[in-house]
């Protein structure tokens, strides 16, 4: 299927996000940091759509939307923020961090400016109906060991958190 | 109009980076550090789906493994931070001062 008002759709949608990210890094209560970056996350989920990647889109709601982000809402209610809130909620070399970053910025801008050449024009056609089915193919095939490796890492994250987590083993 | 091209997505992959970028480096609450770090793994998994949309799926199958890896790494983190705050009554990244020489 053919995507109906590309442009309209990916600028509504890669404007949600931009704003959404900027909401995450400005505000001072993290409960609205979290709400902002879930704005965030459910539109890039739109864009994965609009790339023929229904299956990753769906991944990303389902384990960072539904899974993560409650992790984070849960993890702030747990720690006692309310003497974080009235403190600043910036550090004392933010100068220095943002120039930092903006310089990082205007690398990307002239490598995607001098490299834009280098992108090649060609797509290839990736059919959304069999999309999931082709991505376990290749997860089962190809990247049978990175798959594996994967899950022992998972295994051991979360060993880990219980650990650090809890009060005494 | 401009058709949306792979560079159009690039581009707002490279802002969402530069936040989370500029989060990390400039917030003092742990929370909101490590939303800024998942603000830079999403960056890198919009290029790697906007590249699968030239060369094939493979760039979908790397964008789930950094999903996973991005899991793990909120479990790890959010369990360092309930440790911390168990320690030391604060969630404020520059009173982690105790290495600090």
């Amino acid at each position: 299927m053919t995507p109906v008002a590309t442009p309209f759709f990916f600028y509504m949608l890669s404007g949600l996000m931009v704003v959404g990210g900027l909401f995450v890094i400005t505000r001072r209560n993290p409960v609205h940091s979290a709400l902002a970056l879930i704005v965030t996350l459910l539109a890039q989920a739109g864009l994965y759509l609009m790339l023929y990647a229904p299956f990753v889109a769906g991944v990303q709601i389902i384990l960072y939307v539904g899974g993560i982000m409650v992790l984070f809402l849960f993890v702030i209610m747990l720690v006692n923020l309310e003497r974080t809130e009235r403190e600043k909620p910036f550090n004392k070399q933010w100068l220095v961090g943002l120039a930092a970053a903006l310089a990082l910025g205007a690398m990307f801008v002239g490598v995607y400016v001098k490299g834009r050449a280098l992108l090649p024009e060609q797509t290839v056609s990736l059919p959304e109906a069999e999309n999931t089915q082709q991505v376990g193919l290749m997860l089962y095939g190809n990247y049978m060991l990175a798959f594996e490796i994967a899950s022992l890492l998972l295994l051991v994250a979360i060993i880990g958190a219980v650990v650090m987590a809890k009060k005494r083993i | 109009m401009v058709p949306i091209t792979t560079l159009h997505y690039l581009v707002v992959a490279a802002a969402l980076f530069v936040l989370g970028v500029i989060g990390v480096l400039t917030r003092r609450n742990v929370v909101i550090v490590l939303m800024s770090i998942e603000l830079i793994l999403n960056a890198v998994n919009l290029n790697l789906v906007a590249f699968s949309r030239m060369w094939g799926l493979h760039g979908q199958v790397f964008a789930i493994f950094v999903i996973a890896d991005a899991a793990a790494e909120a479990a790890v983190g959010l369990g360092i931070l309930i440790a911390f705050f168990r320690n030391k009554e604060t969630v404020n990244i520059d009173e982690v001062d105790l290495l600090k020489w």
